[in-house]
């Protein structure tokens, strides 16, 4: 068997990141397992501008953000194996992988950082009615079949959910010829970033249908329709309101989820919400000694808030390995608690003797708000009363919390987020 | 040439009966209208070993069923298919129907199966504790089975080839004539095959063909059952495949266990006119979750879902296997009508229509018959270390290319290049599960094209989902060259 | 004449919701944004509005092949689909950098067309 100090699962953005800022931290034998046949994960499908503006303060593509972090990695000499797929984790950190040149191998980590992205939410998954035909893809399927591949999928298409891969999809298919003729989005408000219904369907002239869904789907073997119907408050179609689309490509944004079978193998608590790990302030999820960041954790809005949370993995798995992979908590958890429309918060927990001296929760609220306030109480007091425009479904929100002020909280055990409107 | 034998259609029936015409000399064809075998009613069912007891006592059905469920361990055994005799639970919700087990349990012993007992509502609850509050009782049947409906079609064809049977695909029978000479000339979209017997094989298109020969018409409904499909984080919810009462319409909407660790709901049992339509409908999926819903409680269905599909039954109207010759029309014989249970009863279907048919034209026997075809390696099932020595051997064994089901590229090109091999996603899929996981197959799709590609040199564009005009990818971008 | 037109800025995920109100062609006013870039989006958006153009190139002997690449600084939005058809005409051969230029001057924009992605250049 193979020993590392810290094995990372996944060299994409986060993967990249928390490989970086262990190295910094004084970690020497790290070690980057990736499935692809190069470093970057999702990013090198991710053409379009508009990564790295918190990070680097410029308008990067995903690749030029990638290949930022690769470049890092390359220069600090870490080791990284491509092509290699993860296919255990267990309770004790013995990672086993397979590749086509090492075969099945396992390695003892000190330390396992999961950083194993989000996959899309397939068809299937929603039950949507009639055939199954070839022409349906996931946008970022699709997105890889164009940016990497080379590949037209179709000239007519209809995009269900308006995420931000669909709504980038959008404008890509249009770019390359294909007419887009709608987007569909079940809620009421769409999943994506504002600057992408602007500069993706705005500019373009493409419809964003909200409260409408694909009700059936027509052509044996290829598709060759949609039929769109606006929905009601309970998501149920609404008769009388259908429209036919011909098409014959069916683009899906319907939601991420975090890809968390190996975390689940290992026995890591999930949430049920965030359907990634429950993680300390130190991003530990329930099994000591591993680590988890970036999409995997929870979906991110931005990769530059991947990238600066992977750090902070990178950091604290680094930590957890110079203290002889033990435990160096001390004193009860503060339970963070999300209400009042936060649907989650990363973290859950915080321990005082190993928070540093800012932590920031991240989280998402279940609707949109409008001049709503964050706000944060300890205990039952009011501390922090964050004003906003708009808060949004489709973008992360934070707060920073301070170890002086946490710690100066006399009996603090619980710290409440919660969405309050004036 | 003339063919001794022409199957209209490589369904499990047809591929059963090709696979056991096989032990004879005789010269075999069968004839598919699809790019593959399995594209019918056999990939798109519950795939379920029945034990046998709802049959009407003497009926085909009732044989068939019974002599079919007990040949399947020998078929599993020989053919390599997944296969497991989970055992099955007719649940009785409602107090006045608990007579209805008895009769069952009747019709059970005087078919023939083995080990049947009616259990108390504390011996069912015991069994399987998430069935519903109201679950009154239950008739057990252990030696029902759940099985790989793709491996054991594709099992006998592939046995049948090794033993000489030829496959057309992409062939659909227009027209058939009897010459002077007694020989049938097939009339194809893919030229003319002669023959001296004809056997219909051709599910929901049963009626179509026989028809065409005979006076005495039958008369075959496609009855639609629509199906969900849950991830295998739900596979063991239930460990026997759990039945409602049965009625006029069927067997009901079952929740199972899938032979691959999935949980399968369904199916419906919709009447419609059009052979062809396979796609589901909201009131359809409606009714498997109101209808699944009723005998086991808290199945989060909508939230598990990873697919929803529809398959269509051949249903005669009198619920009856028409198996054997036609009476007006010599050298044609007729498997037809073969709904639920005709995955179970394959085996023997095959058997008896081959005993027939050799009997009439006095085939002899193929000595040189070798029952044994392996399925597509499955490296999950050896150790660490015998896995490494075969991926020494050929690496694409320690390349993943599905994920969610951890099927490798060696499996695939296995799946590709053996005999009737491979030639679309779907054909992928159905011999080695890739793209049949939770992602369904969103991640390995441009992996799987690849492959595909450069093992049967297919253009990008011309790589089919499944045949026919179900191209993935339209052209390259930009005008650009294949890669 | 006054004239209003509602926007969405862009500058960063806040996406503020923007009024700019108009005379006679000239920006009179811009409220509702939260700093001085969602006002200047918002005062160009409005005069003459751009956009960064990103894309794929054909690239040959690589390890893809199509390699990213984009406008190197934003080109007026009326011409995005110029700058398309010129785009898709680039034939590279691998290895590329990125920053290597594709093509300059794009669509008579006098911006140039350069590479987003490392091509390895394979076989």
């Amino acid at each position: 068997m193979m020993n590392y100090d810290i094995v990372i699962v996944g060299g994409g953005p986060a993967g990249l990141a928390a490989a970086a800022s262990a190295r910094k931290a004084g970690i020497d034998k790290i070690l980057i397992l990736e499935r692809d046949n190069r470093l970057g994960g999702i990013l090198n499908q991710c053409i379009h501008n508009g990564f790295g503006l918190h990070t680097f303060k410029e308008e990067l593509t995903g690749p030029e953000y990638a290949q930022r972090y690769i470049d890092q990695v390359l220069e600090d000499k870490i080791e990284y194996k491509l092509n290699t797929m993860v296919m255990d984790i267990s309770k004790d950190r013995v990672v086993t992988a397979m590749n086509r040149n090492d075969g099945m191998f396992q390695i003892q980590a000190g330390a396992v950082i999961l950083a194993m992205g989000c996959r899309e939410r397939p068809i299937g998954a929603l039950g949507t009615p009639g055939y199954r035909p070839a022409g349906i893809f996931s946008a970022g399927t699709a997105q890889r079949l164009v940016n990497m591949e080379g590949y037209m999928p179709g000239r007519e298409v209809v995009i269900l959910g308006s995420g931000d891969i669909g709504l980038i999809m959008a404008r890509r298919m249009t770019l390359e010829g294909a007419k887009v003729k709608v987007v569909a989005e079940v809620m009421p408000y769409s999943g994506g970033l504002k600057r992408n219904i602007v500069q993706c369907l705005d500019d373009f002239g493409i419809p964003l249908k909200l409260s409408h869904t694909v009700i059936d789907v027509e052509g044996k073997e290829h598709i060759s329709a949609v039929t769109i119907a606006e929905v009601g408050p309970d998501r149920k179609p609404i008769p009388g309101t259908e429209e036919r689309y011909t098409c014959d490509t069916l683009l899906l944004s319907v939601g991420l989820i975090p890809e968390n079978e190996l975390s689940r193998g290992a026995g890591v608590e999930i949430s049920r919400v965030t359907n990634g790990p429950v993680v300390n302030e130190s991003l530990e999820t329930s099994i000591p000694g591993v680590f988890a960041c970036g999409n995997v954790l929870h979906v991110h809005d931005l990769v530059d808030y991947v990238s600066e949370e992977a750090e902070r993995a990178g950091e604290n798995a680094a930590s957890f390995v110079k203290a002889g992979c033990r435990d160096s908590s001390s004193g009860e958890d503060i339970q963070l608690i999300a209400t009042d429309g936060v649907r989650y918060t990363v973290p859950s927990t915080i321990n005082l003797g190993r928070m540093d001296k800012m932590l920031t929760v991240r989280f998402r609220v279940g609707a949109v708000y409008k001049n709503a306030a964050v706000s944060v109480y300890f205990n039952d007091e009011r501390v922090m009363h964050n004003k906003k425009r708009i808060i949004s479904p489709g973008e992360m929100e934070q707060v920073i919390l301070l170890k002086d002020k946490v710690a100066a909280y006399k009996d603090l055990k619980n710290i409440t987020i919660r969405i309050e409107q004036d | 040439m003339i063919y001794d034998v022409i199957i209209i259609g490589a369904g499990v029936t047809g591929c059963a009966i090709a696979r056991e015409l096989s032990r004879y000399k005789a010269e075999v064809c069968v004839l598919e209208r699809e790019e593959d075998v399995c594209c019918g009613t056999s990939k798109a069912n519950s795939a379920i070993v029945h034990a046998g007891y709802d049959c009407v006592p003497g009926s085909m059905m009732a044989k068939m069923n019974v002599r079919g469920n007990e040949m399947m361990d020998q078929i599993a055994e020989e053919l390599d298919v997944p296969f497991k005799r989970n055992g099955s639970l007719v649940v009785c919700i409602h107090e006045d129907t608990l007579d209805g087990l008895k009769d069952l349990y009747d019709r059970g012993i005087a078919n023939g199966v083995k080990g049947m007992k009616i259990l108390s509502r504390e011996e069912t609850l015991a069994m399987e504790p998430n069935l519903s509050d109201d679950t009154q009782g239950a008739l057990y049947a252990p030696t029902a089975g759940i099985i790989c409906p793709f491996r054991l079609t594709i099992g006998f064809a592939e046995n049948a080839n090794k033993n000489g049977v030829d496959f057309r695909f992409n062939t659909e029978v227009e027209k058939f004539e009897k010459d002077d000479e007694g020989i049938w000339h097939i009339r194809t979209n893919n030229g003319e095959y002669k023959t001296r017997c004809i056997v219909n094989a051709a599910g929901v298109y049963s009626d179509h063909f026989h028809n065409m020969v005979s006076e005495d018409k039958i008369h075959i409904t496609p009855r639609r059952g629509d199906y969900y499909i849950m991830d295998k984080e739900m596979g063991s919810f239930v460990s026997k495949t759990i039945f409602p009462q049965p009625t006029a319409y069927g067997k009901g909407i079952l929740v199972a266990p899938t032979i691959h660790g999935n949980l399968l709901a369904g199916p419906t049992a919709i009447d419609i006119d059009d052979k062809e339509a396979t796609a589901t409908t909201q009131a359809g999926l409606d009714a498997v979750l109101a209808g699944a819903g009723a005998h086991v409680k808290n199945l989060p269905i909508q939230r598990k879902v990873i697919r929803v599909f529809a398959g269509l039954r051949a249903h005669e109207d009198h619920h009856e296997f028409v198996l054997g010759e036609v009476k007006d029309c010599p050298d044609f014989f007729d498997a037809a009508g073969i709904e639920s249970p005709g995955l179970s009863s394959s085996p023997a279907i095959g058997q008896y229509m081959a005993g027939l048919i050799s009997d009439k034209y006095g085939f002899a026997k193929n000595d040189h018959f070798d029952p044994i075809s392996k399925g597509v390696l499955n490296p999950q099932k050896l150790s660490l270390e015998e896995r490494n020595e075969l991926i020494k051997k050929n690496p694409a064994y320690g390349n993943i290319v599905c994920r969610c089901e951890s099927i490798s590229e060696g499996e695939i090109i296995d799946a590709i290049n053996r005999p009737l091999g491979a030639r679309s996603l779907d054909g992928i899929k159905r011999r080695t599960r890739a793209g049949m996981g939770r992602c369904q197959a969103g991640f390995c799709t441009p992996r799987q094209m690849d492959i595909l590609h450069r093992e049967l040199g297919i253009p990008y564009e011309k790589i089919t989902k499944m045949g026919g005009d179900s191209y993935i990818v339209r052209e390259r971008s930009k005008g650009g060259e294949d890669k | 004449m006054e004239s209003k037109t509602e926007l969405t800025c862009i500058g960063c995920p806040m996406g503020c919701l923007m009024t700019v109100t108009m005379e006679d062609g000239e920006v009179k006013s811009v409220t509702g944004n939260t700093c001085a870039n969602g006002d200047k989006y918002a005062r160009k958006e409005v005069t003459n509005p751009t956009r960064i153009v990103c894309s794929t190139a054909i690239v040959s002997g690589g390890d893809l092949p199509r390699v990213s690449c984009k406008t190197k600084t934003d080109i007026p939005k009326s011409k995005i689909f110029d700058v398309m058809q010129e785009i898709n005409r680039i034939k590279v051969e691998a290895p590329v950098k990125i920053g290597d230029v594709l093509l300059d001057n794009v669509a008579g924009t006098g911006v140039p067309v350069i590479a987003t992605k490392n091509i390895e250049k394979v076989g």
